[in-house]
């Protein structure tokens, strides 16, 4: 079952790595994975799908927060949420089809980002069900290529956000005298 | 205007506030000039024979202690062969920081000579690894690595160091504060749960503790001794815990799980109450999950919430520190006695008898022979000679699990052993680890003829730092424990189990400067140990037992823990034709 996980974490190399990597470890396929910079630079928003058996949801949950550098991790699958996903699709038409192709899209919601006489390149949004139709059509009109970003979600109720307050350290104990070289 | 010092400085200025003064290691190319540095300095450094002993050695600095173990080694071949002890102290939550050389910044990525992707390796080895790229993140890196070693749920940390930041020269700055905002540490336990923890204690009427190598962790030994004994709970400790309740305390019923004594599996299988203290409900411990405990109803104490519900679904979770968990309980139970019905107490009492039967129907009891050494009369005797108060540090297989049925451990951090991963070649590095913060104690390592063979390297830092590790083979010629499984599930077809070579101890030791010895006679057993005990310094005891003695009880691979086998089968009269 596709499970959407939606993770706040620190901006630090690595950090994906670990991500990643716990699920690898498990032997989950990651179906997609999307990341980038939040409001705050030092964090970013990352909205992974993947393939978990139902019963491990919860667990998976736990083990990222266990992550340190991950801030938040935040089971999206069966909660209020949206989820978008762009895609990107270049068209050959022949001349005859060009106009059956742009209404198409814009049934679709899609846009021309580049126009030539080979054919078009359409960016669409959406939730990735709708793509995925939106796929098929294009598809009936001729040779396609496509690139999807992946899922993106944002969560609609409030998480409370949870954050470990700064500790004091042993390192601030008395403070050395600096040697000489 | 300060002065400015060394990254190397800077990284031993942390250590010594960290109040480091032994790590174990092994130098190489990228790591001198931090070499350079401890040559002035304080701190004890401990050469070793290969770094996978330096990983052990502060494991069991830090098993016996309860401090942070450090352990150092180079970039490449040095840090990858840290990967095992990496990997045995995550398994069994030890606090130990490792600090590696990685290649300057500038050659990373590029297959520099002694180039390994340290932190890419070993991000699945440790709680947290670092990779430090610029000189002022050094003296915070540091300080971290410290605090997540030891903090919430102990393990190993990694800090990998490139020559250049060693090199750099920089101020020094104190380190007052660390910030990890998503490092989640749970202390103090739902107060709700805990009182709902009370109130299911309160209503049963076969209860049991199941305690393990949480408790000795959190340093709540005593406090699960006074837990055990207001309530009058029998508990079960695990490989993990042993020493978490002394062995001799009544309310003691031993190990559970696939060699554990009968009364302890038993008591699982009838139990109407688990309250679970720092455990994980291990498959060596539930054995068939889904046949494990039934008719009980499951309190789980734990400071990691991601071991909570993840074999066993509690019915009251609790994540929290034991410690505190149990200081907080004990204090509900104290304030509000509880009046046990007649129909409660009645319950108990006859549960106590059942288990004192089962304990007495099969007890966990040494084997002797007059013409060989039984390998349980070995421990029976290592036993007698430590009354539960010496260190024992184990390797992996027969001989550990024998030594966890049949020595005694009356306080925590004696029982040091590779619970998790069951690491072979643990055994000999821990035990000197052990003796070095533990100079003034008798420290015992056990070793099978197999492990031993894995950690001979280490008998030079023994020796070369007059260690009185007294180190006993219990040497019967084989993989023992494979050899088990061979001869029990595959029809006795032994196959690459057979240690037909072992070494002459007296020569070896004697290579190595200090005394060993071979006993192969029942008789003479008694009087070896005692020789090896009185030995001022290192000695070397290799104890020929019975070859193809098995580990009983066992409960099969994928069996229910109640599902054992007791003994020997009994020999089947042939017919005759």
């Amino acid at each position: 079952m596709l499970q959407v996980i939606s993770l706040l974490l620190e901006n630090k190399p690595g950090a994906l790595m670990r991500v990643t990597g716990l699920l690898t470890q498990r032997g989950y396929n990651i179906e997609s994975l999307t990341v980038a910079r939040t409001l705050d630079p030092e964090l970013s928003r990352m909205t992974i799908v993947v393939d978990v058996d139902p019963a491990l949801r919860q667990q998976v949950i736990k083990q990222m927060n266990r992550l340190i550098n991950v801030l938040q991790a935040t089971d999206l699958t069966e909660s209020p949420a949206v989820v978008r996903e762009l895609v990107l699709v270049r068209i050959r038409t022949a001349q005859d089809t060009r106009t059956a192709v742009l209404k198409e899209a814009e049934i679709f919601g899609g846009r021309v980002a580049d126009s030539s006489t080979e054919g078009f390149a359409i960016e669409a949004t959406g939730d990735p069900e709708k793509l995925n139709e939106f796929i098929s059509v294009m598809r009936s009109y001729g040779e396609i290529d496509v690139t999807r970003s992946g899922a993106l979600a944002i969560a609609l109720d409030n998480k409370k956000l949870r954050l470990q307050p700064p500790v004091l350290t042993k390192g601030g104990g008395n403070k050395v005298e600096e040697k000489v070289v | 205007m300060a002065n400015l010092i060394s990254g190397a400085q800077m990284l031993v200025e942390c250590l010594v506030k960290e109040g480091v003064d032994c790590m174990f290691g092994y130098p190489g190319g990228v790591t001198l000039p931090f070499y350079d540095v401890l040559y002035e300095h304080q701190i004890r450094h401990v050469l070793v024979r290969h770094e996978q002993n330096a990983a052990f050695a502060a494991e069991g600095w830090a098993r016996s202690t309860g401090r942070v173990g450090v352990c150092c080694a180079t970039s490449g071949p040095g840090a990858t062969n840290l990967v095992t002890g990496l990997v045995n102290a995550m398994m069994d939550s030890i606090p130990v920081v490792a600090i590696t050389g990685q290649v300057t910044t500038k050659l990373i990525g590029s297959d520099a000579f002694q180039e390994a992707d340290t932190f890419g390796i070993t991000r699945s080895a440790t709680k947290h690894n670092y990779l430090v790229k610029r000189l002022e993140d050094l003296t915070q890196t540091v300080h971290e690595a410290f605090y997540v070693a030891a903090s919430g749920r102990p393990g190993p940390v990694l800090v990998d160091v490139p020559k250049d930041i060693f090199q750099a020269q920089g101020h020094y700055q104190p380190v007052t504060s660390i910030h990890l905002p998503g490092y989640k540490v749970f202390t103090e336990g739902h107060t709700g749960q805990i009182r709902r923890a009370a109130q299911l204690l309160e209503e049963a009427e076969r209860p049991l503790v199941y305690a393990g190598g949480g408790i000795i962790a959190a340093e709540a030994s005593g406090l699960l001794r006074e837990f055990v004994e207001l309530t009058d709970t029998p508990a079960v400790v695990t490989l993990m815990g042993l020493g978490a309740l002394p062995s001799s305390h009544p309310n003691f019923i031993s190990m559970p799980g696939m060699h554990g004594s009968y009364a302890a599996n038993m008591a699982f299988q009838n139990c109407d109450l688990i309250v679970a203290l720092g455990v994980r409900f291990d498959d060596r411990v539930t054995g068939r999950l889904a046949a494990f405990a039934p008719h009980a109803k499951v309190v789980h104490v734990d400071i990691d919430p991601a071991e909570i519900g993840k074999n066993r679904v509690p019915d009251v979770p609790i994540v929290g520190d034991v410690n505190r968990v149990l200081t907080r309980l004990l204090k509900m139970l104290r304030e509000a006695p509880s009046q046990p019905g007649e129909k409660i107490g009645a319950a108990r009492r006859a549960w106590w008898k059942q288990i004192r039967e089962w304990k007495r129907q099969h007890p966990l009891e040494p084997v002797f022979s007059s013409s060989e050494i039984k390998p349980q009369h070995l421990m029976a005797e290592i036993d007698r000679i430590s009354g539960g108060e010496a260190i024992v540090s184990s390797d992996v297989g027969q001989h550990q699990m024998w030594a966890a049925q049949l020595i005694r451990f009356n306080h925590p951090r004696l029982w040091l052993n590779s619970g998790g991963l069951g690491s072979m070649g643990f055994g000999l590095p821990a035990a000197m680890g052990a003796q070095f913060a533990n100079p003034d104690k008798l420290v015992f390592a056990i070793v099978g003829d197999g492990g031993f063979q894995m950690s001979i390297p280490e008998l030079a830092t023994i020796a070369s730092n007059g260690l009185p590790v007294k180190i006993i083979v219990m040497n019967n010629g084989y993989l023992g424990m494979v050899r088990q499984w061979q001869t029990m599930f595959y029809n006795n077809r032994l196959c690459g189990v057979e240690l037909d070579c072992f070494p002459d101890v007296e020569k070896l030791a004697g290579a190595y400067g200090f005394k060993g010895k071979i006993v192969d006679q029942p008789s003479q057993l008694a009087p070896a140990l005692e020789a090896a005990v009185r030995e001022p310094g290192p000695y070397l005891l290799n104890v020929k037992v019975t070859a193809t003695e098995s580990v009983y009880p066992i409960v099969a691979a994928g069996a229910a823990i109640n599902d054992m086998v007791l003994g020997p089968p009994q020999p089947v009269p042939v017919p005759a034709e």
